[in-house]
């Protein structure tokens, strides 16, 4: 495939157009900047597309790529490129920032020039994560990119911002801190090289792979995030601004999970395969114990945050069954739950921008009088729901199946997620959307306006389009995923 | 037929697909356009289902000339190299379905215009049942597991948006949750199913997976270490789980009689003739798995027996006109079950058939009754209609007599044929589920013909107010009435020879020949007129005439008496009213479970022993043994990256000096 640097113009077109809007700041009421950001925004989507149309579905080999030496005397190069697995984050990255510029253009008043400067920098360097192949340049974008989160929690967030940023900050550098001894490490044993795809080459010890499975699963585990080490997420959520949320759960938590499927499994796949079944039982464990959690919540985002959670133990369950059904239901129900908690959390930022309380006994009888945010908030929590039509049933399904081939019990465990799922998410609608008017706050509620109908209706295209007819999105990831599981197949032991 | 003619020029997929497609685009018309079409919402949705009526009428003719069909029409996923198809399976059971799902549909389509006139949601009324009709469609014309799980969830979405339609009412929204809970427990056992079919078969599709039966017989599956079960009947329990949700069979039954808090018309359509019959279809469709697990086939009579009179039994002490009928409905399902697992997959969904005509039939008969008694449905304070709505009166008395089971009326040739069915069975348990079918005709009876003596006749019991205001209801409801009587009158004598003994069903079947009930019922046939003198020296029938006889004696004649029998069967009834406890039991150990563990995990789990144990204790080590770098925190963002950009640099020096 033919290079002609669209990963680096996905990665610093949006960078560069984040150090412009901040150049052109908050003057004339902070709509140039707005403007502007839209603008990029677009761009960039625009730029990601051709990684779509002229993407050859037919290899696993990695496409588009980019190497130019960066740091020689480490062997430290600038090197990008695609497979079938990190397209579509690529795509889902730049398409939602292109929504939470649309999402924040009137609910964010304070430096707005700066708030949307650091979502479209978090969108480069966000793509730079899914694009790099070397594991300094996958690294550094790794950190950079908690910075602009970091802030946009910290400085836009809610009342208890500062303990929610230190405890995300805290949690997600020092998992990472981890992974870079891990890097370190393989550097040395894969001949003076930080290529992800030597690393997946090199042979390395039984012991030495537990080892760097260990590092590399505490700096994903905390991503993803992972039963125990989950409880940054409802506080870093609920503090959140909308668009921070949208874009912690749909692309931030997806970092740790495609970590898991660039690194862990190719690079360690006899520890993969030995710790199976620890990851099985952590999955489970987010699939039971945190759903369980999640239908006691009273705040609107934590019950979202968890339910990500428990969506995401799905994901991780998929991984480590090793079959291409489970797999590939996995990287679908990421990409699903791209689409579904970004739309979650945007309807609760509808909510919120109203009436200010995150609160589910402040709500009741929504529907009444926003029919329209009703109609589309109920095909949300469907596919929340895991209902078949939308794009939650296929990854669910796919996982169930794949995993039920070589685990029954660990899928039927799963499958309880359909019970629970169901319970939490349809409650919080019951209270929230049905039911009479019991506040007079709710009776004043206006329903969705245009730009709102604009990014709520996109997602629910895609939800419906991906439930309705989810080959295409299969088609991609299918070489890709094929020649993982036979990395995974293959054991790393020397001699 | 001439009005058919055009249609034999279009590829077949073409027709298959406009079935279901007509009630979809009628839905989004009336969902996208009902701001704007208001009470003219309608139109779409009816010419949509009407259409699918004519397009199945249509499809079934051609059935009955060989013309089946099983083909995919696009890909919806590829799974590894297996391929999942969107697709259609058109053959005897399935042209069965889509007239009996289509015609009665096209009945509450045009009843609801009378009977939701004046209500705000109607455009939104008339999206959702026409919806439900496409989903329903859909699952009756799949030829795979996938589309048949897609509608049979489709189904239960829409079930839960119509239970739950006037929103405002809190008792409506918690049985719409209830509903789609219950019925999820269901899913949940159907989903593994299809795991295990994918698992074991390779394929979703029907035929490759029918294919395969065969050669699981014999094999075993340890699911519980020490107990290896066949596969098949793994696989055979875990589909019916999910058609014990679907379908209300003990004890996932609890959410049918609250769903009597939707709208009258879909209680008819929705909770009576179409989708809580889907289990008994998909177990139908699967009777070829079925057929290889004895084991299956006794726990489905069992259930369905036990569901058939013990449900009845709740109906006789129910005040609520719905709720009689629901608990009706249960009985009867419990007889269709009952059927399957006698092995009388035709009988079940001949009886399917005449109930889907009979029981809409009650249902928008009852609905005519409330909305004459302006929305008041305690039967204690009705009595005497008779004279107002004579209409309402005589289909509501043919629909009484069908469900009773009184020669000729329909439901009686189906509901013979099925007790006859289970007597005729070997199988464990089939002695039990006869005797519980036979004495539930005599409950039926009773239940049925105190509603029915309550309501219509006997002294007026409502106020002055709704007395003067009875009349009879308007054309848009009394012509469905009068459309579903017909059937009702007549089904059973005209296609118990056809559907109830399988001739033209037995395509579809694929029956063992050491329990081929129907088979041995059918070898002995002499005639449908035969089989009615039959009937009039069994059991079942003067159990039911019994029935209407104490119905009469009790509710007519001597009014004192169910208050003395009351009385004196008091702990009996008292568990009847109680419902044998099943709310009360869910409700304490799943759902004050459930939220129990929930906060317990929240609180113990999450907070105190990850956030206050672990994170935030370490985090309180770090903060003593960092009290002298305080200084450094400054909240200036620019302090905080330079220091990352240091340590960075630290551990770049450190690792060139490791490497040198």
């Amino acid at each position: 495939m033919h290079s002609f640097g669209l990963l680096s113009a996905a990665i610093w077109a949006p960078i560069l157009g984040g150090f412009l809007v901040l150049a052109v700041g908050d003057r004339a009421g902070g709509n140039p900047a707005r403007w502007l950001a839209l603008l990029v925004s677009l761009l960039t989507f625009a730029i990601t597309l051709p990684l779509f149309t002229s993407f050859d579905t037919h290899t696993a080999a990695m496409q588009f790529v980019e190497r130019v030496p960066w740091i020689p005397a480490f062997h430290i190069a600038y090197f990008l490129g695609i497979d079938g697995i990190s397209l579509w984050f690529i795509l889902l990255t730049s398409f939602l920032t292109v929504l939470v510029v649309i999402a924040s253009w009137r609910n964010v008043s304070m430096r707005i020039a700066q708030y949307l400067a650091a979502f479209l920098i978090m969108d480069g360097l966000m793509i730079g994560v899914f694009c790099a192949l070397d594991a300094i340049l996958f690294y550094v974008f790794w950190e950079a990119m908690l910075i602009p989160m970091f802030l946009i929690i910290g400085v836009w967030g809610g009342p208890r911002r500062v303990y929610a940023t230190i405890k995300f900050f805290l949690y997600t550098f020092l998992g990472s801190v981890l992974m870079l001894v891990a890097f370190l490490y393989l550097y040395f044993h894969s001949g003076d090289s930080f290529s992800l795809l030597a690393f997946q080459k090199t042979p390395l010890g039984a012991n030495a792979q537990i080892w760097i499975f260990l590092a590399f699963l505490i700096a994903f585990a905390v991503k993803i995030p992972m039963w125990p080490v989950h409880t940054w997420l409802p506080d870093a959520h609920v503090e959140a601004p909308t668009g921070g949320s949208v874009i912690l759960a749909a692309i931030m938590l997806k970092m740790g999970a495609y970590g898991f499927l660039r690194l862990s499994l190719p690079i360690t796949p006899d520890a993969s395969h030995q710790l199976a079944w620890l990851m099985i039982v952590l999955s489970l464990i987010a699939i039971v114990y945190i759903a369980l959690i999640a239908i006691v919540q009273q705040d609107m985002k934590k019950l979202i945050a968890y339910s990500s959670i428990a969506h995401m133990g799905f994901v991780t369950l998929g991984f480590f069954v090793f079959t291409q059904t489970a797999i590939e239901g996995a990287i679908i129900q990421m990409l699903s739950h791209g689409f579904v908690s970004a739309a979650m959390f945007l309807c609760v930022g509808v909510l919120y921008d109203r009436m200010h309380t995150r609160d589910i006994q402040a709500y009741g009888g929504v529907a009444n009088v926003m029919p329209i945010f009703a109609s589309l908030m109920m095909l949300f929590a469907m596919a929340n729901v895991g209902l078949p039509g939308t794009s939650g049933f296929v990854g669910e399904f796919m996982v169930v199946l794949g995993t039920y081939q070589v685990h029954p019990w660990p899928a039927i465990i799963a499958a309880t997620g359909l019970i629970t799922g169901a319970g939490y998410t349809l409650w919080l609608f019951k209270r929230v959307i049905f039911g009479g008017i019991i506040h007079a706050e709710v009776a004043a509620l206006s329903d969705l306006n245009g730009r709102e109908i604009l990014v709520l209706g996109s997602l629910a295209v895609f939800v419906l389009l991906q439930g309705v007819w989810p080959a295409p999105f299969l088609d991609i990831v299918h070489q890709s995923v094929a020649h993982l599981l036979q990395q995974v197949a293959t054991s790393k032991i020397p001699g | 037929m001439w009005i058919f003619d055009w249609l034999h020029g279009l590829p077949p997929i073409w027709v298959y697909l406009l079935i279901p497609l007509a009630p979809l685009a009628g839905s989004l018309v009336a969902g996208l356009g009902g701001w704007f079409l208001r009470e003219r919402a309608h139109w779409a949705p009816i010419a949509g289902v009407a259409f699918a009526l004519y397009l199945a009428i249509f499809v079934l003719l051609q059935v009955l000339h060989g013309q089946t069909f099983y083909g995919n029409v696009y890909t919806w996923a590829v799974f590894g190299n297996l391929p999942v198809h969107i697709g259609f399976d058109i053959d005897s059971l399935t042209a069965v379905m889509l007239v009996v799902v289509t015609f009665v549909s096209l009945c509450v389509h045009v009843y609801t215009i009378g009977y939701m006139h004046d209500d705000p949601g109607y455009a939104r009324f008339f999206s959702y049942i026409a919806l439900f009709t496409f989903s329903m469609l859909m699952l009756v014309m799949a030829n795979n597991f996938l589309q048949l799980f897609f509608g049979w969830e489709a189904v239960g979405l829409v079930s839960y948006l119509l239970i739950g339609f006037w929103f405002t009412r809190e008792s409506a929204n918690q049985a719409s949750l209830k509903a789609f809970l219950v019925n999820r427990v269901g899913d949940f056992g159907f989903l593994i199913g299809i795991a295990a079919i994918y698992h074991y078969c390779g394929s979703l599709d029907y035929r490759t997976v029918f294919a395969m039966v065969p050669s699981l017989v014999g094999q075993t599956v340890t699911i519980i270490p020490g107990h290896p079960w066949s596969v098949l009947t793994w696989i055979a329990i875990l589909l019916f789980i999910g058609a014990m949700g679907k379908s209300a069979q003990v004890p996932l039954h609890v959410w049918l009689p609250e769903s009597m808090e939707g709208p009258t018309p879909i209680s008819a359509l929705i909770h009576a003739a179409t989708m809580v019959t889907a289990g008994i279809f998909m177990v139908s469709r699967m009777s070829p798995i079925y057929e290889q697990s004895a084991t299956a086939l006794s726990v489905i009579l069992i259930i369905g027996a036990i569901t058939a009179l013990f449900m009845g039994l709740i109906g006789l002490v129910q005040n609520d006109i719905k709720r009689i009928i629901a608990y009706s409905t249960l009985s009867q399902l419990g007889y269709m079950t009952a059927a399957l697992g006698a092995s009388a997959f035709s009988a079940a969904i001949f009886h399917l058939m005449t109930h889907a005509f009979f029981k809409a039939l009650l249902f928008l008969a009852a609905g005519s009754v409330i909305h004459a008694m302006q929305n008041e449905q305690d039967i204690r304070k009705m009595g005497g209609l008779r004279a107002h709505m004579p209409i309402t009166y005589l289909t509501f008395l043919v629909g009484g007599l069908a469900l009773s089971g009184i020669p000729p009326f329909a439901g009686f040739f189906s509901k013979d044929l099925i007790i006859e069915a289970v007597g005729e069975s070997s199988l464990t348990g089939a002695t039990f589920a006869y005797v519980l079918l036979v004495l539930g005709a005599l409950v039926t009876a009773l239940y049925t013909f105190r509603m029915f003596f309550l309501v219509f006749h006997g002294k007026k019991r409502m106020d002055e107010h709704t007395q003067e205001h009875l009349h009879e209801s308007p054309w848009v409801i009394t012509a469905p009435l009068i459309a579903l009587a017909i059937p009702s009158l007549l089904a059973g004598w005209f296609f118990i020879a056809p559907v109830g003994l399988g001739a033209f069903l037995d395509s579809s079947l694929q029956i063992r020949a050491q329990w081929n009930t129907i088979g041995e019922i059918a070898a002995h046939w002499q005639g449908t007129g035969a089989f009615l003198v039959h009937g009039l020296e069994s059991w079942p029938f003067w159990l039911a005439i019994l029935g209407i006889a104490l119905a009469a004696w009790f509710y007519l004649l001597h009014d004192g008496v169910p208050a003395a029998l009351n009385r004196l069967l008091a702990p009996f009834t008292w568990v009847l009213r109680k419902k044998y406890g099943f709310d009360a039991f869910n409700q304490l150990v799943f759902v004050q479970g459930a939220l129990l563990l929930g906060r317990r995990f929240w609180h113990w789990g999450d907070e105190a022993i990850i956030d206050g144990g672990m994170v935030n204790g370490s985090a309180r080590l770090v903060a003593r043994a960092a009290l002298s770098w305080r200084r450094l925190q400054t909240g200036y963002i620019y302090h905080y990256a330079f220091v990352m950009i240091i340590g960075l640099v630290l551990f770049m020096t450190y690792f060139m000096i490791w490497r040198g």
